[in-house]
């Protein structure tokens, strides 16, 4: 048997990462072509789950230069989280069934 | 919160967003996708504010609620036509978000647990470097990008000799001074690499076309998601290292489709110099003659039809025509007339635009057909209403192996038994080419700016 503690926690991150390449490969075939322009506002507001970063650099309580980076860095990705969720909204209520 | 839960939370959280992608494969399901993308961040955050470390709060819920208000607004107020804009912007903020998280943690790794500074472990290292260097890319590419689509400046390619030439010396550098970054963890050399990666991303994107813009946005959206899965390493986070790879494939397949609706090498496409004003030397006009009609001939050639397909483009949206293009098909479907839209998969300036467009103007989606399921149907109809577009019904694309745009997949609206053409003039398209449709026996031109011609029309019915 292998010894799984021998193997660096790495690889299993990689794992994760090859195996969600290819689930995000067969969930974006089966979007619909007429929704491309909502998946791609809802991908970007995903994406900027990069904010958990933002997040812990802004978290301690005395002041540093990290702390200001996380600030920024966490304004940016609000903006993209709301903005991105709420045109998504947007132009998804208009995709209803009309009559 | 134990590390064990919030590592599960963040699993929850990177599933949540699958089913958000999921939830995109029909209309009736999407919203309730958006909602789950939604609940996924709502985790993500949470989570992450429970962490041991984080323990000031006023910073964060400041730049939360400073950054939510000026996201919310600008999503409640920008126009649908600007989306790709709108899109271009976001993915520039990702970037550089990118860039500040990737600075943080290398100026305080303690945080994140991957070492001190100064000791930063080497795969740490290697993964910031990627985020950073992605991030910086996307983040100056998509800057350009905007400024493109927003008419800051021309969208014409910007080429000059030994441009190719240039960037591969300007990656070879960057890549030196990575790995010397990622063997020193010297701070200024942090700051070159993001220097050199900011300024390729510029120079990435300006030789791009105004044609082209739709693969651009989608590349900078698989860039942005590639990005984040290398910050995603760097943090050990499963959330964001799923979300990477999600964006990242999902912003590739769009590139993929784009160029494949364009027939052009994604290769051919990034290397640039394609659709300005360059390649407008048009063929040879000749004597031909178009036919011209007006308002009138149109409305009683589409009142008396039993079919017709409508084929918009870009330059519908440009002219604002859409809601006056509804209601001239709910006309003429009160009149009895079957109506369709075929929707070209580049029509728009990014992918899906003109589905966008047209539901905006509540044009019923069950109407609105793509190209494959549509393409068929043109022998079997009896009028081809083409309004803002031109290159996508192209048949040079099928009969002249020397045109740009050869092995294009187009619209065969010249085989439905009239064609329509709404145009101001016989001038080309996009790829500068000229258009035999317009000569065709069977078609006849409509020259007028695209909402005055729909609204004479309406009024004519």
């Amino acid at each position: 048997m292998v010894d799984v503690a021998a193997i660096d926690p790495f690889v299993f991150r990689l794992a994760i990462f090859v195996l969600a390449i290819f689930v995000g490969y067969y969930v974006v075939w089966s979007v619909t072509p007429a929704l491309h322009t909502p998946l791609m506002s809802v991908t970007n507001a995903i994406s900027s789950v990069i904010i958990v970063g933002a997040l812990i650099a802004a978290g301690p309580e005395d002041m540093n230069l990290s702390k200001i980076f996380g600030f920024f860095a966490i304004v940016l990705a609000a903006v993209n989280i709301f903005g991105g969720f709420v045109v998504t909204q947007r132009m998804l209520q208009m995709f209803r069934k009309k009559r | 919160m134990s590390a064990n839960l919030s590592a599960i939370a963040y699993l929850v959280s990177g599933i949540c967003f699958i089913l958000s992608l999921r939830g995109l494969s029909s209309p009736t399901s999407s919203r309730r996708g958006n909602l789950l993308g939604i609940a996924g961040m709502v985790i993500a955050v949470v989570t992450t504010l429970l962490n041991p470390g984080v323990l000031g709060y006023d910073l964060i819920l400041l730049g939360l609620a400073v950054g939510g208000a000026i996201g919310t607004i600008i999503a409640l107020r920008i126009k649908m036509a600007a989306m790709p804009q709108l899109v271009a912007a976001f993915h520039s903020l990702v970037g550089l978000a990118a860039v500040l998280v990737a600075a943080a943690a290398l100026y305080a790794p303690e945080a994140y647990g991957i070492g001190s500074a100064g000791q930063i472990k080497t795969a740490s290292l290697i993964e910031m470097t990627l985020g950073l260097a992605i991030g910086a890319v996307t983040f100056s590419g998509s800057l350009v990008a905007f400024a493109k689509l927003q008419e800051l400046v021309s969208g014409n390619p910007v080429v000059f000799p030994g441009q190719h030439l240039l960037n591969l010396f300007l990656g070879l550098v960057t890549i030196g001074v990575g790995i010397y970054f990622v063997m020193t963890q010297s701070l200024p050399a942090f700051w070159v690499l993001a220097a050199l990666a900011f300024l390729i991303g510029f120079l990435l994107i300006i030789p791009i076309g105004g044609a082209d813009m739709p693969v651009v946005i989608s590349m900078l959206n698989s860039y942005s998601g590639w990005a984040a899965a290398g910050i995603g390493f760097t943090l050990e986070n499963t959330a964001l290292i799923i979300t990477g790879a999600l964006v990242g494939s999902s912003g590739a397949i769009l590139s993929y489709i784009m160029c494949h609706a364009m027939n052009r090498s994604f290769f051919s496409v990034i290397l640039g110099g394609f659709g300005g004003d360059a390649s407008a030397a048009a063929t040879k006009r000749g004597d031909r003659m178009a036919k011209s009609g007006s308002a009138d001939d149109a409305a009683f050639i589409m009142k008396n039809a039993g079919s017709v397909i409508i084929v918009p483009g870009y330059g519908l949206a440009v002219a604002q025509a859409q809601h006056a293009l509804r209601e001239m098909a709910d006309t003429l479907k009160a009149e009895g007339v079957k109506v369709r839209h075929a929707i070209h998969p580049v029509a728009g300036r990014m992918p899906g635009h003109m589905n966008v467009l047209l539901a905006e103007a509540n044009i019923p989606y069950e109407d609105v057909l793509e190209l494959e399921e549509i393409n068929s149907d043109f022998p079997n109809t009896d009028v081809a209403f083409v309004i803002g577009a031109n290159d996508v019904t192209n048949p040079a694309a099928k009969t002249d192996p020397q045109s740009p745009i050869y092995g294009m997949p187009i619209l065969d609206v010249e085989k439905a038994k009239t064609v329509l053409f709404v145009k101001r003039s016989l001038a080309p398209g996009y790829a500068g080419i000229d258009n035999a449709v317009f000569y065709r026996d069977n078609t006849m031109m409509l020259f007028a700016d695209a909402k005055k011609m729909v609204e004479d029309i309406v009024k004519a019915l």
